[in-house]
């Protein structure tokens, strides 16, 4: 008897990536997990800042999986290395700031990093044929496993009935026959499978697994780069485009405010990096304001966090703010009415 | 055998994971790993992935708003 052959299984959480590892575990396979971990997945932490999310059962999708299947989940975080991605894609973005065919190739290419070091034969992810409009076309595959470097030790279980055979096909790792041929973007044949496997619960993301492809998010996105006169982030301003209102006042200058309690209490953890907005005669959010402030702009600011407060009708709202030197300066302003807060300011 | 601790506060899931897996790569079997997070979603997932690896939560403290969850690396 060989020795079992080892691959490596690209889990999202989603179904399909689920799907995929399963069927290659029932051929005898040894198969682990890997999950990269960008600082936009849609995972977890987004639902337990809002308060109201809280009280929902929150789990990780991606050890979820690893855990129906009874392998190990490896979570690599790969947030540094990724902005090249983002930034730089050689194959652009797809309809929001998704770089979905270079991140596919990035990732992959990490995992054929990760299997050379650990001693692993091939690489197995839940990619589906026409599935996705870019990165999962009859053209875009063969893209992916050239230029990741994985060529043919790259293995899609779901429609390698498609596909030219791959190495683990050619040794008799894995039987071809018992491989899948899905096709298209109908979620039917992987939901009578799920079944068939007795997977119930699992992971249905809608449009992709990623916030890169949410478009008011990549506004968002946008915005904070053409505020800053330069493409870059840090992990801490891609999750903050995650929580709050955002709204750009003036060009100078943005405001994150917070929309409840949870929200409020996540900015918290930033007062100290950016001048911050409270109301102190009525309850109220906390605001974070993100820039430079010129002579007005303060004032701006706290009418601005006022109509976010319970005193949005008061006649006059107490509000405090809180520099990053340390001083703090009271206002009494009369909040913005919502009128006065033309449309294009809200990110 | 040792007794570590790592501070994953202010970490959002799931970097407390990312860096207890790596801090237990280093770990020998029988070696401790406390970590303290303030996330809640750590006493979910942490939990899990330790599950998945074979390792052992030998307690979860949680106080106010830290949360502190002690592993015993086993042989994964
Ligand atoms: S949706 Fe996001 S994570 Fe998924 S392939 Fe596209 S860019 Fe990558």
């Amino acid at each position: 008897m060989n020795k079992p052959r080892k691959a490596a299984a690209l889990i999202s959480g989603g179904l399909d990536s689920l799907l995929a590892a399963k069927v290659i575990l029932d051929q005898g396979v040894h198969v682990e997990g890997i999950n990269f971990f960008t600082g936009f997945c849609v995972e977890g932490h987004t639902h337990a800042i809002r308060k109201k999310d809280r009280a929902r059962p929150k789990r990780n999708n991606a050890l979820w999986v690893a855990e129906q299947l009874g392998i190990k989940l490896h979570i690599i975080d790969i947030i540094e290395e990724y902005k090249d991605v983002v930034l730089n894609p050689k194959h652009g973005y797809g309809a929001n700031l998704n770089p979905c065919l270079d991140c596919k190739v990035f990732m992959v290419r990490k995992a054929q990093e990760w299997i050379e070091r650990k001693g692993f034969d091939f690489i197995i992810t839940g990619e589906v044929m026409g599935q996705r409009p870019k990165s999962q076309r009859k053209d875009t595959l063969p893209v992916i496993a050239h230029e990741s470097g994985a060529e043919d030790r790259l293995l899609r279980p779901l429609c390698a009935q498609y596909l030219p055979e791959t190495l683990p096909e050619r040794e008799g790792w894995v039987d071809r026959e018992r491989l899948l041929a899905f096709e298209g973007r109908s979620r039917k044949p992987q939901i009578a499978l799920a079944e068939q496997f007795g997977f119930e619960e699992y992971a249905q993301p809608a449009g992709g697994c990623c916030f890169l492809t949410d478009a008011q998010y990549s506004r968002k996105l946008s915005d904070l780069w053409s505020a800053r006169g330069e493409r870059r982030y840090e992990l801490d301003d891609i999750m903050l485009l995650k929580v709050g209102r955002h709204l750009r006042p003036r060009p100078h200058f943005k405001m994150i405010i917070g929309r409840e309690d949870g929200e409020n209490r996540f900015l918290e953890g930033y007062r100290k990096q950016f001048t911050h907005l409270v109301t102190r005669s009525h309850n109220g959010p906390l605001a974070l304001l993100d820039g430079q402030t010129a002579e007005g702009d303060l004032n701006l600011a706290a009418q601005i966090t006022a109509r976010f407060s319970q005193g949005r009708d008061a006649e006059s709202v107490s509000v405090e703010i809180h520099t990053t030197d340390g001083a703090t300066l009271t206002r009494q302003v009369k909040p913005l009415r919502g009128e006065d807060i033309p449309s294009h300011w809200y990110l | 055998m040792s007794e570590l601790q790592l501070d994953a506060r202010c970490m959002l899931c799931p970097m407390p994971v990312i860096r207890a897996q790596e801090k237990i790569e280093q770990l020998q079997v029988g070696d401790i790993l406390s970590v303290c997070c303030t996330d809640p979603g750590a006493v979910h997932d942490i939990p899990a992935w330790c599950r998945v690896h074979g390792h052992t939560v030998l307690e979860i403290v949680q106080q106010e708003d830290e949360i502190t969850i002690r592993i015993e690396v086993r042989d994964a």
